[in-house]
């Protein structure tokens, strides 16, 4: 991205990390993942900024905080569009795109109101599989599956 | 921690071949005193009087005995007991838990609870492998082969959680497949898809009679007035998917219908003497298929 010669709509930061393309309808579902509405780092955020690639887009930057892989790839859950930079002395030092999880536990509610997990306190627990780029997760008790667009995400992982 | 049945997944063709073999050698002897000394916990926390019967004569004809309770409300499960704490009770008090519940993935979940086998007798609409079991070797029984055979599955398709399971099993046989039903109630893409992925064929089609000369086995499930949005279209479809004795005239003499059973009007009476119907002798062959499972589980056989 040529940001040089473009006003930058959400200030540079020196060191962090950067998620870029995120669609504006899973800022605040990322924001959760995250746990970044817990954190002490000075954090910025904006939605429906321009975007050639995905239409309309959101950005977080999180100060002086670096992601590990695990955090990440639930982030494909509900945002797989996105694009995440590590930030080191105003440079972009990373740059990578989020390859979703084989499994998730806890985290994604079952969309099936009849499962078990949806009865009794069960971790819930996924196999994930994308087809045409869009993610299912089947469930390992009721064997349904959840479609990408019904994630729901439960504060527990 | 020994090995459960929750999903007919959990057996590999070899398992079901294996199961199989289990069930004629039961079959020809179904009295043997191999379960002397075991207790089987029969919990069905809902009730299902064929299922709970069927495994419970299995498990008294081999000489075990069984507890248990055939519907939730006589236990503290009415007090709001959890099924975690269930069955960590119960598990402590027997040699298997065979399990019937109306919420799907509850038998998955006492499987990982339990410290000893767990059979699944239902949980929803989700999984009843026995029934699958049974099915097979049914079908195995009557054509003398399990490879290659022309099945016609009618009626409900879309929520029937027998023919999704029996669809699995037989995968692993190469059968051809016809699925005959309303549009409204037509196999889930998922299964079809399933079976594209397998090199397995299908046809699909509206009409009952389209492929009936050629099939080997016809699996009748009932079609239910509440699966409709529009009771009119129900009227309408209802019975198109009823079987008649004149419309086994131009069928295979080795042709058998099955059905899971409780049948209502989708198998006309007339059909019953045909010779073609063996719903009944089926549920028969529920009990030699339970004998082969739960022997098999408890590392008897």
């Amino acid at each position: 991205m040529q940001v040089a010669n473009k006003k930058m709509e959400v200030s540079a930061i020196e060191n962090g990390t950067v998620i870029d393309h995120i669609p504006p309808t899973a800022l605040f579902k990322v924001i959760e993942i995250l746990h970044l509405d817990k954190i002490e780092d000075q954090l910025f955020f904006a939605t429906n900024l321009r975007s050639n690639r995905i239409g309309k887009k959101a950005l977080i930057k999180i100060v002086d905080r670096y992601c590990n892989d695990y955090d990440i790839s639930y982030l494909a859950l509900v945002a797989p569009t996105a694009r995440i930079s590590t930030i080191k002395n105003f440079e972009v030092v990373d740059k990578s795109q989020i390859e979703p999880p084989q499994e998730v536990s806890g985290f994604v509610r079952c969309a099936n109101p009849m499962c078990i997990t949806n009865h009794e306190k069960i971790k819930t627990r996924f196999t994930v599989s994308s087809q045409q780029g869009e993610l299912s997760l089947k469930c390992r008790y009721c064997e349904k599956t959840t479609m990408q667009e019904q994630i729901e995400i439960i504060n527990e992982k | 921690m020994q090995k459960s049945l929750v999903s007919i997944d959990d057996f590999s063709k070899e398992q079901i071949v294996h199961i199989l073999g289990l069930a004629a050698e039961f079959e020809a002897n179904p009295r043997q005193k191999i379960l002397e000394g075991k207790v089987v916990a029969s919990l069905f926390f809902e009730p299902s009087t064929r299922t709970r019967l069927s495994f419970e004569s299995a498990v008294n004809q081999l000489g075990g005995r069984v507890i248990g309770f055939s519907d939730a409300n006589a236990t503290s499960v009415s007090k709001g007991e959890t099924l975690h704490d269930t069955i960590k009770v119960i598990t402590n008090y027997c040699d298997m838990i065979v399990m019937r519940h109306p919420v799907e993935g509850a038998a998955r979940y006492a499987s990982e609870v339990a410290s000893v086998p767990v059979i699944n007798a239902g949980d929803g609409a989700n999984q009843h492998p026995t029934q699958t079991l049974l099915d097979l070797y049914s079908i195995a029984k009557t054509q003398g082969r399990i490879d290659g055979i022309n099945i016609m599955m009618v009626g409900d398709l879309k929520y029937g959680r027998t023919v999704h399971s029996l669809l699995q099993a037989l995968s692993h046989f190469k059968a051809n497949f016809t699925f005959v039903s309303p549009v409204e109630l037509q196999m889930p893409i998922e299964y079809k898809k399933f079976l594209y992925e397998k090199g397995i064929s299908y046809y699909e089609t509206s009409d009952i009679m389209e492929r009936m000369s050629e099939t080997d086995i016809i699996y009748m499930t009932r079609v239910q007035r509440e699966r409709f949005a529009d009771t009119m279209e129900y009227e309408r479809v209802k019975n198109a998917y009823v079987l008649r004795r004149d419309m086994l005239n131009d069928t295979k003499d080795t042709m058998k219908i099955l059905h899971p059973l409780p049948r209502v009007n989708e198998i006309h009476k007339d059909v019953d003497n045909s010779g073609k119907a063996y719903y009944f002798e089926q549920t028969q062959n529920g009990v030699y298929a339970r004998q082969a499972v739960i022997s098999h589980l408890l590392g008897l056989k």
